[in-house]
């Protein structure tokens, strides 16, 4: 003990930094020298401030005439077309996507084809945005809350599928092996043992999904599927702030609703 | 089978204990017809058709035709809009993450323990979280033009939202062992928090940047629909007009980068947890 | 009666389950089947029902190969012969009731099925069931809210509405206490008994075994080293299955008999 300070080092080595940090650490600095050199500083519009405070205002003296028209195209109507785009489209996406889910999840490969071919098919689908698929429907059957419908529809089943398969490779196989022993068929056993396990994570999992449908729904109207987005679009670019705020003001509500709604129902669900 | 089975099966002391009777069905009949009304509303409402699904097809189908073969030499056209994108996303993610730091400390009611300060900035953070990006994105191209910048400003906030939350969550279940040892020992609150809340907390919200990174590459090849920056802005050149190959190669190199990004991040986050 | 003639079972690694099983077993037979873990009880009993595959032999039941059957004919098999686990593999989200109708699902056609519609007769045969195991006041709780001594019972139930003549139970007590151990093979016995129910059981407890069985099956590194009726079962032949003698851990206690 007489050189305490010294002693140290011939006892207990620090292990040395490990080479592939640097390397991660270099090729971080890296991209980011690129990302925040490539930002352009000077695109400030002189207006900024003041639309920002019309903005504010507007969100604080909202146009609140907008809320109910007695003849057409107001706040209520805007919102309900939304919410029902994002009904029915999680419904459509919870339905489709259960072969897919057992297509993708491990567990159930033995029906022939591999599970990981369904994952990436999943993946793609997930992949593919929404706002872009809706565009492609709106060719299809014309501008309009169908279009939005079947776009969210579609772009859903990605998520839902991974989901429920996850949902799916966590099942007690014990029931499965007591209905194989039953001499139950493959789908009497699907029916009797595995659809019983993952029926309320299949319906948490939907609400969830339909949490974000809602939110999802709210832009589409920005390229014309349908929603409160076309209000909302429009009133941004005639500078009608108030109206703005109004519609700003319905979707936070109805979001915050929604979310407080369907959490309480997973809450009881699992 | 049978009546002699059946005879066999009753037991041998008289069934004392009454059968229960099955429960009343009526609650799961209320929901089920709710649903279908709700269900059916919507379809009107939203003017779903069969039909009219069914006449829009071959529609589909033709711009199918004509999105292949895909027009690769549109890749040196839209390289640039793509690196812009991922630009956005980086800085925006980036942001937003280091915004979200002192939100969360403020939001854990285990580090914060003033409460009317973490209930306003929970109150926030909750607001932010309902309005989606591409509003987000709508709304700061109405406030400062057409351009990247208000792409990566919504991106921020909606970052700075997401992370927020995620972290503050994973605060409020950390390990009190190291925090009540550390004022054992007379530190700061600053000390306290990088001595034993940092460690135990760095991994997780490393994961949860990267999560939302992935989200962001997503958000940020779409916000140019609104103006705000990156490749969106491309899918309005080719569709408005008709050049639908060129749309499919920008939605393919879309598909390719965004996959990579998944898998490198997902691979990243397996390494970090 | 189940005939097994020269069963082998080995493991893709070359790990032997079951080497040369030959064995009669005659209607309304109880049977203990006892030797140490890993010895191949749960691989004998679960080859009956064709759980697993063998790799050599024959196994018949009531004179029809099991072992070639496949698709329905394999099924309907599978149908008379109940099984019971030791983790009871119940679908916990559901009924009781419903539980025990999922023994009835073999004899109807997979649409009748589906739509959950059960002829009276089911209705009856699951009450019934449920009734000679007495639980049948909780016909209508969910199944994860019973205790585990109540849940294997339910599990009999299911194998009893099944109508079957055979009943494989797999560890049917290893996960239960005491008390309830001996509810749990107390109905096993009057089942075998009343309804003339052939019965294999896998025991752990060779004090349980000498209890109930009529006769003990002592398995050893997959092969038959005992077959015979209980009272040859004696200590010395216990230590010859166990290839050691019998410790405390191998006997339940007091509360048997």
């Amino acid at each position: 003990m007489s050189h305490p300070h010294a002693s140290w080092e011939h006892r207990v080595k620090k292990p040395p930094v490990k080479k592939s940090r640097w390397i991660i650490a270099g090729l971080l600095a890296v991209v980011y020298i690129w990302a925040f050199s490539g930002v352009p500083l000077n695109g400030f519009k002189e207006t900024a401030l003041q639309v920002t405070k019309a903005i504010a205002s507007g969100i604080f003296s909202p146009d609140w005439d907008y809320v109910y028209l007695p003849d057409g195209e107001d706040l209520l109507r805007g919102l309900l077309d939304t919410l029902a785009i994002s009904i029915l489209s999680t419904f459509i996406s919870a339905v489709l996507c259960v072969p897919f889910a057992f297509w993708a999840a491990s567990n159930m490969s033995e029906w022939g084809i591999t599970s990981k071919t369904g994952k990436i098919i999943l993946s793609v689908i997930r992949t593919f945005p929404e706002i872009v698929m809706a565009i492609l429907f709106i060719k299809a059957v014309g501008p309009g809350s169908f279009a939005g419908v079947l776009a969210l529809g579609l772009h859903s089943i990605g998520m839902l599928g991974k989901l429920f398969a996850e949902e799916i490779e966590q099942i007690d196989c014990g029931p499965t092996e007591a209905l194989i022993a039953t001499g139950a068929n493959r789908i009497q056993i699907l029916w009797y043992a595995v659809i019983p396990q993952v029926l309320p994570g299949f319906l948490s999992y939907t609400l969830y999904r339909f949490e974000i449908n809602v939110r999802s729904a709210t832009i589409l109207g920005v390229i014309g599927a349908g929603g409160i987005g076309t209000p909302l679009i429009f009133a941004l670019s005639t500078r009608n702030w108030d109206r703005v705020g109004i519609i700003l003001l319905g979707i936070i509500i109805m979001i915050t609703l929604i979310d407080l709604l369907s959490g309480a129902i997973r809450k009881k669900l699992v | 089978m049978s009546a002699h089975d059946m005879k066999s099966a009753v037991p041998s002391k008289a069934s004392s204990l009454p059968r229960p009777k099955p429960p009343r069905k009526l609650k799961a009949i209320l929901t089920g017809l709710i649903v279908l009304l709700l269900l059916a509303g919507s379809a009107i409402k939203t003017e779903s058709s069969f039909s009219e699904l069914f006449t829009g097809l071959p529609n589909m189908l033709d711009l199918i035709k004509e999105m292949f073969p895909p027009r690769w030499s549109y890749f040196d056209d839209i390289t640039g809009a793509m690196l812009e994108t991922i630009r956005m996303a980086i800085v925006g993610t980036t942001l937003g993450a280091i915004f979200a730091i002192p939100i969360a400390l403020l939001c854990a009611s285990n580090l914060n323990t003033i409460k009317w300060l973490s209930y306003p900035v929970r109150f926030v953070l909750n607001l932010i979280r309902t309005i989606p990006d591409l509003l987000l994105a709508a709304l700061f191209v109405a406030i400062f033009g057409l351009g990247p910048l208000p792409g990566i400003f919504a991106l921020t906030i909606f970052s700075l939202g997401l992370i927020g939350k995620l972290t503050y969550e994973a605060l409020e279940t950390i390990d009190r062992g190291p925090l009540e040892a550390m004022t054992a020992v007379g530190s700061t609150p600053m000390q306290r928090i990088i001595y034993s809340v940092v460690p135990q907390i760095q991994a997780h919200f490393m994961s949860y940047v990267l999560y939302t990174f992935e989200i962001n590459v997503r958000a940020a090849a779409v916000l140019g629909l609104v103006g705000a920056g990156g490749i969106g802005h491309y899918y309005e050149v080719t569709l408005g007009f008709l050049e639908y190959d060129k749309t499919c190669t920008i939605i393919l190199f879309t598909l390719a980068i965004v996959l990579f990004i998944d898998w490198m991040s997902t691979r990243l986050r397996e390494k970090l947890l | 009666m189940i005939e097994l003639r020269h069963v082998s079972k080995s493991y893709p690694n070359g790990v032997k389950g079951l080497h040369n099983i030959n064995l009669t077993i005659h209607p309304g037979e109880f049977i203990a089947v006892v030797g140490l873990s890993g010895a191949g009880k749960s691989t004998l009993l679960r080859s009956i029902n064709r759980l697993h595959e063998i790799t050599d032999g024959e196994i018949l039941i009531d004179g029809a190969s099991i072992t070639k059957a496949s698709g329905k004919e394999l099924r309907t098999i599978r149908r008379g012969i109940g099984m019971i686990f030791q983790s009871f593999n119940l679908v916990k989200r559901t009924t009781v009731l419903r539980n025990v109708l999922a023994g009835r699902v073999g004899y109807h056609s997979t649409m009748r099925t589906l739509f959950g519609l059960f002829p009276d007769h089911d209705k009856e045969l699951a009450f019934r069931a449920l009734e000679r195991v007495n639980i049948v006041e909780k016909a209508y709780t969910r199944s994860d809210e019973l205790s585990g001594g109540q849940q294997q019972r339910v599990a009999i139930a299911r194998v009893l509405a099944q109508e079957a003549k055979i009943i494989l139970a797999d560890e049917p007590v290893a996960s239960l206490d005491p008390l309830t151990t001996k509810q749990v093979m107390d109905d096993l016995k009057r089942i075998n008994q009343d309804l003339g129910i052939t019965t294999l059981v896998n025991l752990h407890f060779i004090d349980l075994a000498r209890q109930y069985a009529t006769r003990i099956i002592g398995l050893r590194a997959g092969e038959i080293v005992f077959d015979g009726p209980v009272e040859e079962a004696t200590d010395d032949v216990f230590n010859h299955i166990y290839g050691r003698p019998i410790q405390q851990e191998e006997l339940l206690g007091d509360l048997v008999g």
